[in-house]
């Protein structure tokens, strides 16, 4: 009796090890569509996902203002700024990204008291910019315009979710770990921007 | 031929064996490894070797923890603002070393800061809070000097960094989460005796980079 749960055991053991997985190499279509696609390049690109998640983070430390303004300034700019760079062909090497971050992870680290209209300008800001270059990275044969959709989504859900989270903080140690969370985005800033000027010289 | 529990001669036993070791040696042949064609590593290699380049030198480790040590031993502010201070200032170094600006001494100044912030957990050393962030910070000059001369080209930067800043903040972590023990009476005995580890072997990698 032992043998034979043994010996099923094994064979499902081997059948599960040995089910070979589909070959995709050069594949022909990987997508999910525009919309997702843009989902998931937002989900998968650091470069964009760290200065949103910056910005959030600043917002949130401010309070419910500037959470809400962040989450209607920030993917509204991301779709103008990609719809101009729709129509590009260049979105930039790593210096910029770099200073964003140093930037937005300075803010985040000191607590910077900010107005609101200065978390809407930088909003405004990083919307335009990441979206166009975005917009280049998704000009046809790209998902396109409606793959912008999707980052905004991206954008927008990354923006609710962190700034409200942040907002609704109440014990000093909190706090403290976002702004911790700050200073390693201004590292990680100043890191790139060594990689960026060392690369260019 | 097998044996059962009771000793006694067990010819079932010695084929259950056998079909076991048959079935995992088969399981371990047919596992296929994944076929990888044109799959751009850069991202994955970027990042864990980033994630691997503080922690691969015991001089780096030994001072990053005893960072948290400390900060963990002068109590709130200095158990968040010395951590924090460290990896912007030490990212800092490592954009000048990246650049290739020059910084003398700079192996020496890696084992004295092992030295130094061994020597301040080992005494309980309580200096004012800037005092403390400017030895922190510069030391993490000296690190993040060393580490930037050091990176390897090739890599993706971002997730490098990324990998770089992660592990020198668990570091930290490791060093502030040791350090919490200083609230018990037998703790505090404990993380002087920690710092003085520290500061032993900081004084042998001076010894080593002096000679």
């Amino acid at each position: 009796m032992a043998a034979m749960v043994i010996f099923a055991l094994a064979t499902v053991a081997i059948a599960l090890v040995a089910w070979p997985p589909g070959a995709e190499a050069h594949l022909v279509t990987t997508g999910l569509g525009p919309v997702y696609d843009g989902l998931l390049h937002f989900a998968v690109a650091p470069e964009d996902l760290i200065p949103v998640l910056a910005l959030a983070l600043l917002a949130g430390l401010r309070g419910p203002a500037h959470g809400r303004w962040a989450l209607l300034v920030l993917p509204a700019a991301w779709l103008v700024g990609g719809w101009f760079g729709l129509a590009a062909h260049s979105g930039g090497g790593p210096v910029l990204p770099a200073i964003s971050l140093i930037v937005l992870g300075v803010l985040v680290a000191a607590d910077a008291p900010l107005p609101v209209v200065a978390t809407m300008g930088l909003a405004l800001a990083l919307g335009l910019w990441r979206g166009y270059v975005n917009g280049t990275a998704m000009a046809v044969p790209g998902p396109g315009g409606v793959g912008l959709v999707g980052v905004a989504v991206g954008v927008f859900a990354l923006v609710a979710i962190i700034a409200s989270l942040v907002v609704s903080l109440k014990a000093a140690w909190t706090r403290i770990v976002v702004r911790v969370a700050g200073s390693w985005i201004t590292a990680i800033g100043l890191l790139l921007l060594g990689w960026g000027l060392r690369s260019k010289s | 031929m097998g044996r059962s529990s009771l000793g006694v001669a067990c010819p079932g036993a010695r084929s259950r064996l056998a079909l076991l070791l048959r079935a995992i040696l088969l399981a371990i042949l047919s596992w296929a490894a994944t076929a990888e064609a044109h799959v751009e590593g850069g991202e994955a290699g970027g990042f864990l070797a980033g994630l691997a380049h503080p922690v691969s030198g015991l001089d780096h480790v030994l001072a990053m923890v005893a960072v948290g040590l400390w900060g963990a031993q002068l109590g709130v502010p200095a158990l968040w603002v010395l951590p924090v201070t460290f990896p912007m200032v030490m990212a800092l170094g490592g954009m000048a070393g990246l650049l290739g600006l020059p910084l003398p001494g700079v192996e020496i100044g890696v084992a004295a800061s092992g030295v130094l912030l061994g020597l301040a957990v080992m005494s309980e050393l309580r200096p004012p809070l800037g005092a403390a962030i400017a030895l922190v910070a510069a030391f993490g000059v000296f690190h993040g000097h060393a580490h930037g001369t050091e990176l390897p080209s090739g890599e993706s930067a971002l997730f490098y960094s990324i990998g770089f800043v992660a592990a020198t903040g668990c570091l930290h972590g490791v060093g502030i989460a040791i350090g919490l023990i200083h609230a018990r009476p037998w703790g505090r005995k404990v993380l002087r005796a920690a710092g003085a580890v520290v500061a032993i072997g900081g004084l042998f990698f001076l010894w080593r980079a002096v000679a």
